[in-house]
Parts: structure tokens; C-alpha cells; sequence
């Protein structure tokens, strides 16, 4: 009960920040726009609607991080989080409780990345439903980093890192925006050692239907997931005993 | 067993330094204790302990039969917390902060609305219900803190530097909320202002360096000081010129 109570105050402080909630779900689907106006005049086969839209939706979901550990960072800086420690509730309903209300808005940034694909020249199967779904472990991974860092650092420095710099490397470690060998061998053996690539990869073999190719990325996804999250449980934890 | 809070030989440190050392004190149900000292004495470390929100290095406390060391989360539900900043959630309206905590410290949809009601026309806060609390003013923040503290119903309530901040007419009007509340509850409420702690507390406890001076009624602190006003019994006792008085 104590983890939806508090999962309800952190949806409401997510819907009330309308502009990162706009900028999360727009900015990815303002690329989505360029890169296929960009493809019908000049075709690459990286920017097919097959191969891109999963690409962005992960991009899209690097958001996640920045709100997550906004959500944490803010809250640690005021006494408000303190009062909170104060009440019964453990480090699980809390951390239960800024994880749930994202999941949603996960599902919700890859529908919307999915529909405005349709939209374009994306043909509709049930393999989407896959790719969408897929997405959930991806999203466990932004949130666990959002959480970790949230937990870890002030505001300033969490904003910092999970903007900027996550977003932009996870995008150019993903393989969406240029093929990773085209760097070279060791940028892409470096790229696959992140869960990065392989998230993309993974709503790629969902969206294709290569159910054989699912299990590696998702085995990579699913495994950085769970760490991440565990590991923002901890921190979280040692915040709760300070 | 007539005591709510009983701290047995607390310490708490922070690295080398010291904040709380041996700290030894009895409260008892229905009684509202000051805790004065100068910035530093160790008060607000002492309510984060109690409060559970950190834990003694050495010692115990138990309140209500409950040990922090032990029971943290038993004691957290039978307490309620007003800190020394605006702890409110900013984005939430002042019903809504309410409801959070009401909910949190488990009162279910039914319990909440009426509880939440009834603290509303004593806090006057009916008039804001819908405001988002960072509108709200200082003195305002500062009655929605206290009735946050207050909405989940518990025995023993902690106020750290209620009125801290606040001009003389809020500060009056917050005086007499806590005075409507003495004998409903054990409070325990650390200030600055030795009028207040004079006006409102059953007994006064002075801390200095992290130790228990001395505690007694007002009155009884002028005595052991051999001062008229209580401020200079104060002054004597915080800058340790008071040695030996120890109720």
C-alpha cells in the first residue's frame, strides 16, 4: 500500500513538470521525423523505419534516467525526503515507488514512437506489439542508472550526467545513429560490452521477427537491469542509514 | 511504565566529533519537553535519533516500549516529525501533502478525509487545501508542516525549531496550536527562543556540546542558577558555568 501512495505523489510530481515530459516524448520523435525525411531523399539503409524506430525508442527512453534521478536528487536535496524516512516506509516502497510510475511512461514514449513510425512507412505486424514489449528491460536499465546516480550525487551533478552525457553516449554506443564497425572493431567490441546496443538489437529481432536473435540482447539488457536496479537499491539504502 | 521517551546513555558521533555524548533523559506520556542549547549543543541530532533517522553509536532509546536500535520501524509509526525546514512535498497541494502522509502512516481513504478535515480547521488551512505548498507563504509552510507531522495520529510528536523564521503574530498563533495539543500527546520540541520554550514546555532540558545540562521546570532552572530571568539561567547553564546543577 505505502509503495503506491508514495508511487502516487511521484506520478503527480512527473505530470506537473510538463516540460520534461514534453522534451522526453517529443525530442525523439522530432529525430524520428528528420531521419525519415532524410531517408526518403536520400536512402540509408540504417534509417529504414526498421531498423531506425527501434533505435529511437531506446534513445527515448534515455529520458527516463534524467527524470528518475531528477526525482531522487531533488527530493535528497530538501527535508521533505527526510520527513518521508521518518514514516514507516522501507528503501523498497521507495524505491517501488519512483519505479512504477515510469514504467508506464516507458510504454507510453514507445507507443507514441511506434504510432508516429506507423505514420510514416513503418507497416504494421504483431511483431510491434514484441518490439514494444521488449522495451520494458530497457527501460529497467535508464531508471536503475537514473535511480543510482539520483542516490548518489546532488541534483546538479545527477541532471548533468544523466542529460547530456547519457543521453548522447548511449545514442552513439547504440548503433542507431551509424553503424558501430564503421568506427572500428574495438569501438564495436567496446559498444557490445554496454547494454546499449544490445537494447536496440533486441526491439530490432522483435520487430523482424528473429525470435532466435532475442535471447543474447535480452540475456545483456535483463542482466544490466537487474544490477542497475539492485545496486540503486543500495544506494538508496545507505542514504535511508545516514 | 509511565515514561514515552526513556534515552539510556545515547551517544552519537559524527567521525571524530562528538554530537550527542552519554545522553540520559526521561519523558513522560502527555509531557512536552524544550530542549534548548546554543547552535551545535547536539539537539537536532538528538531528534534524528529518536526519530530513527539515524543510529546511536552507543546507548539506546526507547520510546513507548519501542527501541529505536531495534523496533525503528514500530517506533516510526507511533511518531510524527516536524523539521527544522519546510518539509513539504512543492508540487503537491496542501491536501494532497496531507493525504500522502495521512496514507503513509497507513489511515485508509475514509480515515484520511476526516483526519485530514479536522486538521484542516485547526491550521486554518481550509483556505489553501488546493494551493501547491511552494505558493504558500513561510508561516504557512510552516502550520502544513505541523499538521503533516500530526495527521498520522501519533503518540509522540518532534518539533525541531517549530516557529524558526517566523514573524511574532505566526509565531503566537503556532504557540497556541501546540499548546492545544499538550497533554494529547508526548512532545518534544527543541528551539531557539527561550520565551517559547519558557511559555510552552512542562520542563526544559539544556543541552551544551552534546550533553545534558540540566532539566527542570522554568522555574526550577532559575533556582539551581540562582538567576531572576530565565534567559541568564540559561546563558549560565549553556556556557557551562552551570556545572553541577543536573536535575
Amino acid at each position: 500500500m505505502r509503495t503506491f501512495v508514495f508511487a502516487g505523489r511521484v506520478t503527480k510530481e512527473i505530470l506537473r513538470d510538463p516540460l520534461s515530459l514534453v522534451f522526453g516524448v517529443g525530442f525523439p520523435v522530432v529525430l524520428l521525423l528528420l531521419l525519415s525525411a532524410i531517408q526518403s531523399n536520400i536512402p540509408v539503409e540504417m534509417f529504414r523505419p526498421e531498423e531506425l524506430t527501434p533505435g529511437i525508442a531506446v534513445f527515448g527512453l534515455s529520458f527516463l534516467s534524467l527524470f528518475s534521478a531528477q526525482l531522487v536528487s531533488k527530493d535528497r536535496s530538501g527535508a521533505m525526503l527526510q520527513r518521508l524516512f521518518t514514516t514507516p516506509m522501507r528503501a523498497h516502497h521507495f524505491i517501488l515507488g519512483y519505479v512504477l510510475p515510469l514504467i508506464p511512461m516507458a510504454l507510453c514514449q514507445g507507443l507514441i514512437c511506434y504510432a508516429v513510425s506507423l505514420c510514416l512507412e513503418l507497416s504494421f505486424t504483431v511483431n510491434l506489439i514484441w518490439a514494444i514489449l521488449c522495451l520494458l528491460p530497457v527501460a529497467g536499465i535508464y531508471i536503475g542508472i537514473g535511480l543510482l546516480c539520483g542516490s548518489l550525487m546532488t541534483e546538479k551533478q545527477a541532471t548533468s550526467i544523466c542529460g547530456a552525457l547519457l543521453t548522447n553516449l548511449s545514442a552513439w554506443l547504440s548503433g542507431t545513429w551509424f553503424s558501430l564497425e564503421l568506427v572500428g572493431e574495438g569501438f564495436r567490441a567496446f559498444a557490445e560490452l554496454l547494454p546499449f546496443s544490445h537494447a536496440v538489437d533486441l526491439g530490432r529481432a522483435a520487430l523482424s521477427g528473429d525470435f532466435s536473435g532475442i535471447p543474447v540482447h535480452l540475456l545483456w539488457v535483463a542482466g544490466y537491469a537487474a544490477v542497475l536496479l539492485t545496486a540503486s537499491v543500495f544506494a538508496f539504502r545507505s542514504n535511508m542509514k545516514q | 511504565m509511565n515514561d514515552a521517551i526513556r534515552i539510556e546513555h545515547m551517544t552519537k558521533r559524527y567521525g571524530k566529533k562528538v554530537a550527542v555524548s552519554d545522553l540520559s533523559l526521561q519523558i513522560g506520556r502527555g509531557e512536552l519537553i524544550a530542549l534548548l542549547g546554543l547552535n551545535g549543543a547536539g539537539k537536532s541530532t538528538t531528534i534524528r535519533v529518536l526519530s530513527g533517522l539515524c543510529r546511536p553509536d552507543e546507548g539506546n532509546a526507547i520510546l513507548l516500549g519501542k527501541s529505536v536500535l531495534h523496533q525503528a520501524t514500530e517506533v516510526k509509526a507511533m511518531i510524527g516529525v516536524s523539521p527544522q525546514e519546510n518539509a513539504t512535498a512543492q508540487n503537491l497541494t496542501v491536501y494532497e501533502n496531507l493525504e500522502l502522509m495521512a496514507r503513509l502512516h497507513g489511515l485508509n481513504r475514509v480515515q484520511s478525509r476526516e483526519k485530514i478535515a479536522t486538521l484542516e480547521q485547526i491550521f486554518s488551512l481550509d483556505t489553501v487545501r488546493s494551493q501547491k505548498s511552494k505558493t504558500l507563504s513561510g508561516g504557512w509552510q510552516r502550520r502544513l508542516s505541523i499538521a503533516m507531522a500530526l495527521v498520522g495520529e501519533p503518540q509522540i510528536l518532534f518539533l525541531d525549531e517549530p516557529t524558526l523564521g517566523l514573524d511574532i503574530v505566526a509565531r503566537r498563533e503556532l504557540w497556541r496550536f501546540i499548546e492545544s495539543l499538550k497533554g494529547k500527546m508526548t512532545i518534544l520540541l527543541t528551539t531557539h527562543y527561550l520565551e517559547e520554550a519558557e511559555a510552552l514546555s512542562d520542563r526544559i532540558a539544556v543541552m551544551s556540546q552534546g550533553q545534558l545540562c540540566a532539566v527542570g521546570t522554568a522555574e526550577e532552572l532559575k533556582q539551581q542558577t540562582a538567576c531572576e530571568r530565565f534567559e541568564d539561567a540559561f546563558v549560565k547553564l549553556a556556557s557551562g558555568k552551570g556545572e553541577g546543577m543536573n536535575a
